[in-house]
């Protein structure tokens, strides 16, 4: 009996989540599109979310794309020797379509989507977002709009520097350490780009944009309590975001590249 | 009387779960009426003020600001009422990521759309009002002292010129000059402005002064209210023990000894 109403509780508080998720979004995403918005509040976040994870972004892509080629060259090498093209290809594929948004996105969910539960958690619990409602401000229009928009498109441009960082990763492995000819490397990467791919990995990025800036705001803007309130939004907030990346990774890739 | 009160509330009830907070609470305001609710330490003070505000809705009741129900109106109305409000937060809730003089102008930039340079122009004049120089503009609330931040709460509170505004314990954690200066300064813009005041506070100096009425809030009733001058002879035993602060009475406090 007591064993039902455990599973009973845990099965109303997950509706009561996906409800107030739902209801969270839907109010967001109607806010999105009616003025006025903040051009400037977008313009700082842009800047947070863009430029200060170019780094940490930049970092991860680089040794993706030398451990690809390291581990492409040894792999195929127990199949066929000689397989120049093959690791060019394996390095622009997998990172274009993969690598690139997937890694990107759970690297700017560790630190933007934190940020943002924090900042708007302790907005709450101080107060803060109660303060904005009486002084005629929508903390929606203000506090989630601009992270939204500004996750939505950072997060391709992102995933396309990722993108050309790590194949320059895999370029300086492949020609410094494994010995292949640069301008072979070049084109034979370039030969291999496929349009098809770099689109899906961009939208796959917009999507994990405002997937990371929603759940970082939703999180935030839910948090009860003091300090310890705040502690769990951010990590709700993370491994939320970071659990929807991987889930719509394998739902887009089904849409673009599924029979 | 046949005018309406500005601010007229019937039964307001408000629980949190099974703790019930709000217990049917009927209040009227007049329009430049100074109202101070009295009561001990969780006994719903802020609730009340939060509930009116529309920062938590009651779960039952009436409430009216200007004989409109604000607890069922439309959410696109809702900022209208809004703009009648000024509040100042107990706990200040300053925007930390703001310099103090946005803070002090926030609701002038959005409400009036007024530029950046007039709302520092305002927020320095207003800051002046409640003895803030000008050179704390740029600093960040987690810059200032406490005393200070509840000055810059105020400052923002009374910036927009409301019609009604909402002090939250308007001098806890200042000094006894400061807090005359306060006071002082709630007196003027009920006074000279003719907004309507709604206070909470602990310090029956502080309420004594700046009081047309006082009430006091305990269980989720208004037990008692009263003229500011009569709270001395209530004849209310419990509005005696908290008014001469005294431990022996008829409020317990929920302590072990
Ligand atoms: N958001 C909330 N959720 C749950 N309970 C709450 C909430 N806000 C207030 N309470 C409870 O309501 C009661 C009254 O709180 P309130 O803040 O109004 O007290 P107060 O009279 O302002 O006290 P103080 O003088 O210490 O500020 C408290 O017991 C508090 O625990
Ligand atoms: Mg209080």
């Amino acid at each position: 009996m007591n064993f039902l109403a455990l599973i009973g509780r845990v099965v109303l508080a997950f509706l009561g989540h996906m409800g107030r998720l739902t209801l969270f979004t839907g109010t967001a995403l109607s806010h999105c599109v009616r003025p006025p918005l903040y051009p400037r509040l977008i313009g700082k976040q842009m800047i947070d979310i863009g430029y200060y994870s170019l780094p940490v972004v930049g970092l991860t892509a680089i040794f993706s794309g030398m451990v690809l080629a390291l581990q492409s060259y040894t792999g195929f090498a127990r199949f066929a020797a000689g397989s120049e093209t093959a690791v060019a290809n394996v390095v622009i594929v997998s990172l274009t379509r993969e690598l690139g948004p997937v890694l990107a996105g759970l690297m700017v969910a560790g630190r933007i989507g934190a940020s943002m539960a924090a900042e708007i958690g302790t907005m709450r619990v101080t107060e803060q977002i109660d303060a904005l409602t009486t002084l005629s401000t929508n903390p929606f229009k203000y506090l989630v709009v601009p992270r939204i928009i500004a996750g939505t498109l950072m997060l391709p441009l992102l995933v396309l520097v990722a993108d050309i960082i790590g194949v320059f990763g895999g370029f300086v492995v492949s020609v410094y350490k494994l010995g292949f000819n640069p301008a072979a490397y070049i084109s034979n990467s370039y030969d291999f780009m496929q349009a098809l791919d770099v689109i899906s990995g961009l939208v796959k990025a917009g999507v994990f944009g405002f997937i990371i800036a929603l759940m970082g705001c939703y999180a935030g803007y839910h948090s009860k309590g003091g300090a310890q309130g705040v502690g769990a939004a951010t990590t709700n907030a993370v491994v939320s975001s970071s659990i929807l990346i991987l889930t719509f990774n394998y739902i887009i890739t089904e849409l673009f590249f599924g029979t | 009387m046949n005018t309406i009160p500005q601010i007229r509330l019937r039964d307001v009830k408000k629980s949190f779960g099974a703790k019930r907070v709000l217990a049917g609470i009927d209040l009227d305001i007049a329009k430049g009426e100074s109202v101070v609710v009295i009561g001990g330490s969780g006994t719903g003070k802020s609730v009340l003020i939060k509930c009116i505000i529309g920062i938590l809705q009651a779960d039952s009741g009436l409430i009216e600001v200007d004989g409109q129900d604000v607890l069922h109106v439309p959410a696109g109305n809702r900022d209208a009422i809004n703009r009648k409000f000024g509040m100042l937060f107990q706990g200040g809730a300053l925007f930390d990521s703001l310099p103090i003089w946005e803070n002090v102008a926030f609701g002038l930039m959005q409400r009036e759309h007024m530029s950046r340079k007039q709302g520092k122009e305002r927020a320095v004049e207003t800051m002046a009002k409640v003895g803030l120089s000008a050179d704390v503009a740029e600093l960040s609330p987690a810059e200032l002292s406490g005393g200070m931040q509840k000055r810059v709460g105020l400052a923002r509170a009374i910036a927009g010129n409301p019609e009604i505004i909402f002090f939250d314990e308007p001098t806890t954690g200042l000094d006894p000059i400061m807090a005359d200066v306060i006071n002082d300064l709630i007196i003027s813009v009920v006074k000279n402005q003719g907004m309507t005041a709604l206070s909470i506070t602990h310090d029956m100096h502080s309420a004594r002064k700046i009081a047309d009425r006082i009430t006091m809030l305990y269980e989720g009733k208004l037990i008692w209210a009263g003229d500011a001058k009569d709270v001395d002879n209530s004849g209310n035993p419990y509005v005696d023990q908290f008014v001469h602060g005294k431990a022996e009475g008829p409020i317990k406090m929920q302590v072990r000894r």
